[in-house]
């Protein structure tokens, strides 16, 4: 195989990824089957060293597979499987169809701030938290600009089709509602994106240079690749077209050498070179002969694998939950519920780094992404938002779909039995009571009948039995008392298993020769 | 369609559908000689639900007393849940597919099927079989979930519903038919026909705040279902609408027949076991004269497979 094969190659695996997981993030018809999605996002690589983290599974270890490749020749996971990387290699295709002559020129290493974001993220999750991981991770940041940004985007479209379709009385689309438009989220997911986009519309890969913890870190692991870039003296015309093709900018045309940390593995130089002289060489042999780093460097790296292999031997520990406290409401939530699988609200807090896969899968949008809810540190973390909507009773796909193990897999028998939280009924609040009449909404909707009308002055008024309860928030979803809900569902902090409502058997016989009573 | 005449249409439909009614009496001479006054109900029990629909509807002159050729239809079935057709939450959807193919014969040019749910609709379209059972039958299912579909307009003879967002199919289409399931409900008593109604306006949460029971009453006085057909064949005796388990469900194997809404109710509250005069929502709709509860003052034709 010729190395100017490889750029080709590249392409075609980055757009399959690219492509599929794209999808995943603006599937807002549920087409795309939930099992499917483990598969596609098996090689992330912080989605998986976090699910690995909590389940130590094969089925966890795309990210050794990352490590692996990343040892043996670089960084071709920021070209091929990062998301975000592709998607920043489109911004830039982009730049350079509307300035065709834009060319790439070399960039300072920057170390000191790539190293300082990595070393804040290192740093706060040894502290437990996941916040800079939340901000930082290009997974998790790709899903939030797909779900929070293009989505709706699409959904609009689509919306508009639909309308439109309509008045010709065809129904084959149909509007989607955007339930919940939190502001704050797609105020922060824009500033990244912009960010991203400006770096990446005029300096390549920046970001993955600077920013991005994930390039950092493979970067360190690809300063010992076996195989890494090397420009062949002998063979170098000093052309420079190298250069001028480099999206990270790391190829030093004076002295010849290529900061191969930087390099993003896009093999756009193996395309240019018209001499055969970038080439593809055993670093081994190589650094027997010169030894190119410097003593600062290898103790920088040795000190940030340290960090590394103590990561993932600390547990995650202390909580960081803030509880609401808003005297003057009076349904006031000492916890929001953390969907079912995620255990308990502190493993879910310290092991989600925010993609908002699981929000944008979620077929009634009850998953909603944070702002305060579980604390300021776990700000655009998921949680069970009962104003937009409630979990469906036989649905299971945010287990599914969750990448990093925050949401971890529940039958659908389990999760109709865990209790993410309790139903609490404010009498003085209900319908009944106030107005003297009928209701009924909550135990209509309530799947278990921990909400059951009973008889109450001539009409029926909701009990709730607690332990029947598995805290979907039906309940509080379809109260229609207003200012205030008049039943809502307290979050447990960690999750409990609710009882089963006794089965009777209903003792009737029906004689179908019988005349009607009527 | 111009939607903002709606009223108008409403009204020419009221027309039209009297006319139909009118016709269908005639045609019914012709088409059957064993009939020879058509029954105000008729309640039917013992067979499968498309055979005992196939038997009860000819008694009624067959669909095309109702549906006239190139007539656009709409079915409001009870599809309020993400529940398999086995739970019984739902319109049973052997009934849904065999009553669209008795439109088609009639000559119908579309027949609509839709609800607003409250589980996510996606799910209860599926899972409760009515989906797949419109679409083999060539009806067309649509989405009900959007606040898109449905227009505001005022009921004038409403008490406490004097205005409502209700779905573009229910105030557009020549022919309304209304399929619910008989069930327990923990605060209207029974869910029958009156009360699937709710399924038809965007917003339910009103009903529940001003008064559910004359909200209920009050839907009928502005659009009365051509046709009700009462889905008694598993029927939920307790912890209803939605029910936990099948050890809820009674097999009654039954179905009642009636334009009058009214008197389908009240029926099919004799057939659960309630009397129909301590259902509210029965009595305010008989005072509003939607319809007649009293059964005695109609015709009925019964029959026991």
């Amino acid at each position: 195989m010729k190395l100017s094969q490889l750029r080709g190659i590249r392409i075609f695996i980055s757009l399959l990824f690219f492509l599929s997981i794209s999808l995943l993030f603006l599937d807002f018809y549920n087409l795309v089957p939930s099992y499917t999605i483990n598969y596609v996002l098996y090689l992330q690589f912080i989605p998986s060293l976090f699910k690995f983290i909590n389940i130590i599974s094969i089925s966890a270890a795309g990210f050794l597979f990352i490590l692996l490749s990343t040892f043996l020749f670089g960084r071709v996971y920021c070209s091929t499987v990062c998301p975000l990387g592709i998607l920043q290699d489109f911004i830039s295709r982009l730049s350079k169809i509307i300035n065709k002559k834009k060319q790439y020129l070399k960039i300072k290493d920057y170390n000191w701030i790539k190293y300082s974001f990595l070393a804040f993220t290192v740093i706060s999750l040894i502290m437990g938290s996941v916040v800079f991981i939340t901000l930082l991770d290009p997974f998790s940041n790709f899903g939030r600009i797909f779900s929070n940004l293009f989505n709706p985007i699409l959904i609009l479209i689509n919306n508009f089709t639909a309308v439109t379709l309509e008045k010709f009385n065809i129904y084959l689309l149909y509007p989607v509602e955007l339930k919940n438009f939190s502001i704050i989220t797609i105020i922060i997911t824009l500033l990244i994106f912009l960010l991203i986009f400006f770096l990446s519309f005029n300096k390549g890969r920046l970001f993955c240079n600077t920013v991005c913890p994930v390039g950092t870190f493979l970067g360190l692991v690809s300063i010992f690749s076996l195989y890494k870039i090397f420009i062949d003296e002998e063979k170098c015309n000093s052309c420079n077209l190298c250069t001028k093709v480099c999206k990270s900018g790391c190829i030093d045309k004076i002295n010849k050498e290529i900061d191969f940390s930087r390099c993003v593995a896009c093999y756009n130089c193996f395309n240019v070179c018209p001499t055969g002289g970038m080439i593809y060489k055993n670093s081994l042999l190589t650094s027997l002969n010169e030894d190119k780093f410097d003593s600062k460097r290898r103790e920088l790296i040795s000190k940030t694998f340290i960090y590394f292999i103590g990561l993932t031997g600390i547990s995650f520990a202390q909580a960081k939950i803030i509880p609401k406290k808003e005297n003057n409401i009076p349904v006031i939530k000492k916890y929001n519920s953390s969907p079912p699988g995620s255990k308990n609200i502190e493993h879910f807090t310290n092991t989600c780094t925010g993609c908002h896969l699981c929000v944008s899968s979620c077929p009634t949008q009850v998953l909603q992404p944070s702002l305060f809810e579980y604390g300021i540190l776990g700000i655009l973390q998921p949680y069970m938002d009962y104003k937009t909507a409630f979990c469906n009773f036989e649905c299971t796909i945010c287990t599914e779909v969750c990448p990093s193990g925050a949401i971890l897999p529940l039958s659908l028998e389990n999760k109709k039995l865990t209790q993410i939280g309790k139903v609490k009924f404010i009498k003085e609040n209900c319908i009944v009571e106030i107005e003297n009449t009928e209701c009924g909404a909550c135990s209509e909707h309530c799947p278990t009948k921990a909400v059951k009308m009973i008889p109450y002055k001539n009409l029926h008024l909701p009990e709730v039995k607690e332990e029947y309860c598995i805290g979907c928030g039906a309940c509080e979803f379809a109260c229609p008392t207003k200012p205030y809900k008049s039943i809502y569902v307290e979050g447990n902090p960690i999750h409990l298993t609710a009882k089963k409502l006794p089965v009777e058997k209903l003792e009737e016989k029906i004689d179908y020769k019988e005349e009607f009573p009527f | 369609m111009n939607r903002r005449n709606f009223i108008k249409k409403s009204i020419q439909t009221g027309f039209a559908a009297g006319a139909v009614y009118s016709i269908g009496n005639y045609s019914n001479l012709f088409a059957s000689q064993l009939i020879s006054d058509t029954p105000d109900l008729v309640a039917i029990k013992g067979g499968p639900p498309n055979v005992m629909f196939d038997k009860a509807i000819q008694y009624l002159g067959g669909m095309k007393s109702f549906v006239k050729k190139g007539e656009s239809v709409v079915i409001k079935p009870n599809i309020g849940w993400d529940v398999s057709p086995e739970g019984g939450a739902n319109t049973n959807p052997v009934l849904i597919n065999i009553i669209i193919k008795h439109c088609f014969e009639a000559g119908a040019k579309d027949v609509y099927v839709f609800d607003h749910t409250c589980d996510n609709w996606n799910r209860c379209y599926t899972n409760s079989g009515i989906e797949r059972a419109t679409k083999d039958a060539g009806g067309k299912i649509v989405p009900g979930n959007s606040e898109n579909y449905y227009h505001e307009v005022e009921l004038k003879r409403a008490k406490n519903l004097t205005n409502a967002k209700i779905h573009e199919l229910i105030l557009n289409s020549d022919v309304f038919i209304n399929v619910p399931v008989l069930k327990e409900h923990g605060s209207a008593g029974l869910t029958i026909c009156m009360k699937n109604l709710m399924g038809a306006v965007w917003d339910r949460r009103f009903w529940h705040r001003n008064n559910l029971h004359q909200c209920i009453a009050d839907f009928p006085s502005f659009r009365k279902p051509d046709l009700n057909i009462v889905d008694a064949y598993y029927v939920m005796k307790r912890n209803g609408p939605r029910g936990t388990s099948r050890n809820d469900l009674v097999e009654m194997k039954s179905q009642i027949i009636s334009k009058d809404i009214v008197a389908a109710d009240s029926a099919a509250a004799k057939l659960f076991g309630i009397n129909p005069d301590t259902i509210s929502y029965i009595n305010m709709a008989d005072e509003l004269n939607v319809g007649t509860k009293n059964l005695n003052k109609l015709s009925i034709k019964r029959i026991i497979m």
